[in-house]
């Protein structure tokens, strides 16, 4: 159902983490929550987030939500495509639609993540 | 009906008052009234008021007495148009809707800017909201510097706005001819300056230097925020806009909005489309149906208080969209033409009552720099005694300055639109000259 | 109830591509005065030598143009508009006649003020009914709209604790209050911390309790709160806030529930903010003008915004521009003067008995509605409810259909829809106000129809995902205007 490779937050952020860096973006469970997105609200390269600390926001016609950061870390890329396209978060949410990427600055957090079934359990808690 | 809902009477259906807090005395106000005692008693209130239908006035200073064609109250005293809600179910609201999205569209080619919103309260609180959207397009820059020619009530809302917030206002000073102080704004503006706001034409009535003023805020990557009070003065003028300003905010009452003691008016905002997201207020976009036809619907909404609560570009809902819609109308009316055509004659009576006036000796101009419609007089005497006294003689001779500026004790702030014949002004003159 | 026909409904372009070169709508007087040059009076470089872009049209034009523009609006003076928390009321025409008296609509504010007695008292009464009606010692006219009224209310709150020794950060906030309140409270420079609603749709004393330490400024109190349910622990919740020292806010958006029967200021609420355009019969124009006026307590006079209406020795009114302890203004000049005299005539025009029958009615007619439509939709919560009523879309939703759906079909029966997804404490909200100008033909012709859409939601859905048919559009795509936002026209476009 989720991704395998990818790790969870309770937020609905994944981490694609290879090593000391990843890309972040949020699940498709999440996406569809939203509904059709229209407007992502990135961070610049060079920002620093700790883990939990806003790092943007991702809007709906009727709604805002902000995002969290999975780990520590430093953006050192971000998706540009999200501004004149933020469909694709709709559409891909794992793939094209991948908003920040980090530079993970606390590893350990990694760990603390949750896994593909961890999520999958944390969802269907959620749906109650 | 009661017994449907189950209840013997209607008190009843206020049990969830408790007893002990109910009023048990009825309200002490007089008893109700008929139509015909209600107006006799309006009617002699309004009386006891002398307006500019009947006494010349000269009175400007932020609030401007314009000619309104017929059909502006005409067709906004179609109750389609003032008795609607806000248009948040779009499929019954295109009326205002379009209207809105036309005003909006008129407001951006007077002040050559990208984006306007549909309406804001006033003048005053639309320069506080653009210092607001300034300070979270800047984020981290806390000072605010604003010149000393932008209306005193401009200045004491801003002051009012930002009390409560982590902001450090600073004001730059004018020089002798009317104008900003270039040269002291040059030294106020630094790398912590998030905006310099200021007015054009300034309170004074001066015309001021925009293209020197986008110099000194861009070298300092400050924001560039232009203040129009008197929105006539863009029928004439370049706008904003043509000068690089980021956010232009303004004053429209001047387009088909009666005085009205003060209120309701129109304030605008506009901004580069960069800003449009940091926009406060309502906001009218075009789109497409189900059935592929055009329509119109409030937009980006995600700004607004009702979504993102604390986190909102504004706390506003309930705007000035039938003012706006007045606007609109009286835009068409006078058309390309009749905006230019009026603010022409605003121009030049003005010009005319300057010269006449300079006939006077005993009346001095302390500034210098060029006027739309608006100058300053010093009379020698104090201004509001003088003004009080012609008041009486059914001549209204402009607003005295001591009101804000005790040290202009002795000066009157006088305004001229195409509402003022020859005449009117040659009896200003004389009247004047008659006190002095 | 309504049976579908059409009206004369057709498209009708933006004004802008009407324009034909040298049609115009207006006449001045010739100019009587030397006609200089302007590029000598002003730096020529500073005037518009390019067209503004505004149009050129004819006053027939422009007559028809705006005409068939209104005839796509609901009104008011169309139909019943049951939107919960605004208030919609007839808008009495006397009201229009009173405003548009030249005494009034053309004078300017700074006029010498032995030449505007009439404004000043009328300023003056309009604020003493005020007070009588809501139980305070002084009401502000000053703002422009309840938002505006909230603002400057908390920022009275906020001075009056500094001068107190600390202002405190925190402000209380239900979490059924309208978006206005925590929007206010962060200008004021404060953090809005939600309290939970229980239940039965009330505040919960016990998590107020909790909440109230010595950070907690105010709480601001909807009551009527925004499910139509009075807050009948008023006297507790006051007694704890004000023990904790903090101030009680009061949004006074349902003041309609109350006149004549609970006085706020005679409760304990230290400052409550009114809407003119909802209790007070001042019409809405398509989303404003409005007016907030704020209403305050004693121990809160001295702060209330400049000018302040003063009344001398020998019966004249002027205006205190320099009152010592007001926290300033929010807005030019005085208030929105063309509405207060609209609601002074309302108030003239009720009375006392006039006023108390407002709320009489409005509590009925809610109540009616209420048990009408109970069996057809789900209600949320049980407690009593005044001037309004919450339902939602839960035996819908079943079949699919929303209160998106439901609202959308309302109007294909020639009603505007009720409140949708407001407050956000009740998943598809559905609230409705019918207010006391509803007869009971007019309201048996809305609940018919809402009846006959909870059924075709479980026999026909379809007719509801595909309303509204009747209006001029259909449903818009907002997605599309959020993301590609066009919020103006460009001479580009011109066809």
């Amino acid at each position: 159902m989720y991704p395998k490779n990818l790790f969870y937050t309770d937020e609905h952020e994944w981490l694609d983490a290879e090593g000391s860096e990843g890309n972040v973006g949020i699940t498709d469970f999440a996406a569809k929550q939203l509904g059709d997105i229209v407007y992502v609200e990135l961070p610049e390269k060079g920002d620093i987030y700790s883990k939990g600390e806003t790092f943007g926001t991702i809007e709906s016609v009727k709604t805002v939500s902000d995002l969290y950061m999975p780990v520590d870390g430093e953006i050192i890329d971000v998706n540009v495509e999200l501004e004149e396209s933020p469909e694709l978060v709709n559409s891909s949410p794992y793939e094209d639609g991948w908003m920040v990427k980090i530079a993970i600055k606390n590893e350990e957090q990694v760990q603390e993540l949750m896994d593909s079934d961890e999520y999958h359990a944390y969802v269907e808690e959620q749906k109650e | 009906m009661l017994e449907e809902i189950g209840v013997k009477n209607i008190e009843d259906l206020f049990q969830s008052i408790p007893e002990d807090l109910r009023l048990k005395q009825p309200l002490n106000l007089p008893a109700e009234k008929s139509e015909i005692e209600v107006l006799n008693e309006l009617g002699a209130l309004a009386a006891k008021n002398i307006s500019a239908e009947c006494c010349p006035s000269f009175l400007g200073a932020g609030a401007y007495r314009h000619y309104i064609p017929t059909v502006v109250a005409n067709l906004i005293s179609r109750s389609e148009f003032y008795t609607a809600y806000t248009p948040y179910q779009p499929e019954v609201s295109q009326g205002t809707l379009q209207a809105l999205f036309e005003y909006q569209t008129m407001i951006c080619q007077l002040t050559e800017m990208d984006i306007a919103n549909a309406s804001l309260y006033d003048g005053a609180s639309a320069a506080a909201e653009a210092v607001l959207m300034a300070d979270r397009i800047q984020k981290k820059r806390k000072k605010i510097i604003l010149s000393a020619g932008l209306h005193p009530e401009y200045i004491e809302t801003i002051e009012t706005y930002l009390h409560n917030l982590p902001f450090k206002i600073v004001k730059s000073e004018l020089a002798k001819d009317g104008t900003t102080d270039l040269e002291a704004l040059k030294s106020a503006v630094d790398a912590d300056t998030a905006a310099v706001l200021i007015q054009s034409p300034n309170f004074f009535g001066s015309i001021e230097t925009l293209d020197a003023v986008k110099e000194i805020t861009a070298s300092a990557g400050a924001l560039f925020i232009v203040a129009v009070a008197e929105i006539y003065s863009l029928g004439l003028l370049n706008g904003p806009g043509a000068y690089g300003a980021d956010i232009v905010v303004g004053e429209a009452q001047s387009f088909g909005n009666r005085l009205n003691y003060g209120g309701p008016y129109l304030g605008f905002i506009t901004c580069k489309d960069e800003y449009k997201r940091q926009l406060p207020g309502r906001l009218i976009g075009m789109t497409n149906d189900n059935r592929g036809q055009a329509g119109f619907v409030i937009t980006l909404s995600t700004r607004e208080q009702h979504i993102r609560r604390e986190k909102a570009t504004s706390n506003i809902c309930t705007n000035e969209a039938l003012c706006a819609t007045m606007a609109a109308i009286h835009m068409s009316t006078m058309g390309e033409e009749g905006i230019k055509e009026a603010s022409l004659q605003c121009l030049k009576k003005t010009a005319y009552a300057k010269e006449q006036l300079k006939k006077n000796p005993k009346i001095r101009f302390p500034h210098s720099a060029p006027v739309f419609n608006e100058f300053v007089i010093d009379i020698g005497k104090n201004g509001r005694d003088v003004v009080e006294k012609i008041a009486k003689n059914g001549v209204v001779a402009g607003f005295p300055l001591v009101y804000y500026y005790p040290e202009r004790e002795n000066q009157l702030l006088l305004a001229f639109t195409e509402m003022n014949s020859r005449q009117d002004i040659d009896r200003l003159v004389s009247v004047l000259g008659g006190e002095l | 109830m309504i049976k579908g026909r059409s009206g004369l409904s057709f498209t009708e372009d933006l004004i802008f591509n009407k324009s034909c070169k040298g049609a115009v709508g207006y006449s001045l007087p010739p100019l009587d005065v030397p006609d200089t040059d302007a590029s000598s009076l002003v730096n020529p470089k500073y005037l518009r030598n390019k067209p503004i872009g505004l149009p050129s049209v004819s006053e027939v034009d422009v007559v028809r143009h705006f005409t068939k523009l209104s005839l796509w609006n609901y009104g008011v003076d169309y139909g019943l508009y049951p939107l919960g928390s605004c208030t919609m009321k007839y808008n009495p025409k006397i009201n229009e006649v009173t405003a548009a008296m030249p005494g009034f609509a053309d004078i300017h504010p700074y006029q010498p003020y032995s030449i505007t007695q009439g404004a000043l008292e009328l300023m003056y009464n309009l604020e003493k009914a005020l007070a009588e009606i809501t139980g305070f010692d002084r009401v502000s006219l000053h703002p422009a709209a309840g938002a505006h009224g909230e603002l400057v209310g908390m920022m009275i709150v906020r001075r009056y604790l500094e001068d107190q020794g600390d202002p405190r950060k925190k402000v209380l906030i239900p979490d059924s209050a309208h978006g206005t309140n925590p929007a206010s409270a962060a200008i004021c420079g404060y953090t809005a911390v939600e309290l939970k609603s229980n239940e039965h749709g009330r505040l919960d004393l016990k998590d107020l309790e909790a909440a109230l330490d010595g950070d907690v400024a105010a709480l601001m109190l909807t009551n009527p709160n925004t499910l139509g349910v009075f807050e009948r622990n008023i006297k507790e919740i006051v007694r704890l806030v004000h023990e904790a020292g903090a101030l009680v806010y009061m949004d006074g958006a349902n003041l309609n529930a109350l006149l004549g029967y609970f006085k706020p200021g005679e409760n304990g609420v230290d400052v409550l903010h009114l809407n003119l355009h909802k209790t007070f019969s001042t019409p809405h124009g398509g989303g404003g003008p409005g007016s907030g006026p704020v209403a305050v307590a004693k121990h809160l006079s001295p702060y209330i915004p400049k000018p302040v209406i003063g009344k001398k020795e020998d019966g004249t009114f002027y205006l205190d521009y320099n009152p010592p302890k007001s926290i300033g203004r929010v807005r030019s000049f005085m208030g929105n003067f063309g509405i207060l005299v609209r609601a002074y005539t309302y108030i003239l025009t009720n009375g006392a008995e006039g006023l108390k029958a407002v709320a009489e009615h409005a509590v009925l007619n809610a109540n009616y509605i209420r048990t009408k439509l109970k069996g057809h939709y789900h209600l949320p919560y049980d407690a009593e409810t005044l001037h309004e009523v919450i339902f939602d879309d839960k035996e819908q939703e079943k079949n699919h259909v929303t209160t998106l759906d439901i609202a959308k079909r309302l109007q294909d029966y020639g009603y505007h829809p009720p409140t949708i997804y407001f407050p956000l404490i009740v998943h598809g909200a559905l609230m409705i106000e019918p207010t006391e100008t509803e007869s009971k033909e007019e309201m048996d012709g809305f609940i018919e129809a809402m009846i006959k859409i909870a059924d075709e939601a479980k026999n026909n859905p379809e007719l509801c995902k595909n309303a509204p048919t009747k209006p001029v559009v259909g449903r818009l795509d907002e997605v599309g205007a959020a993301r590609n936002p066009i919020l103006r026209w460009k001479p580009e476009d011109k066809n």
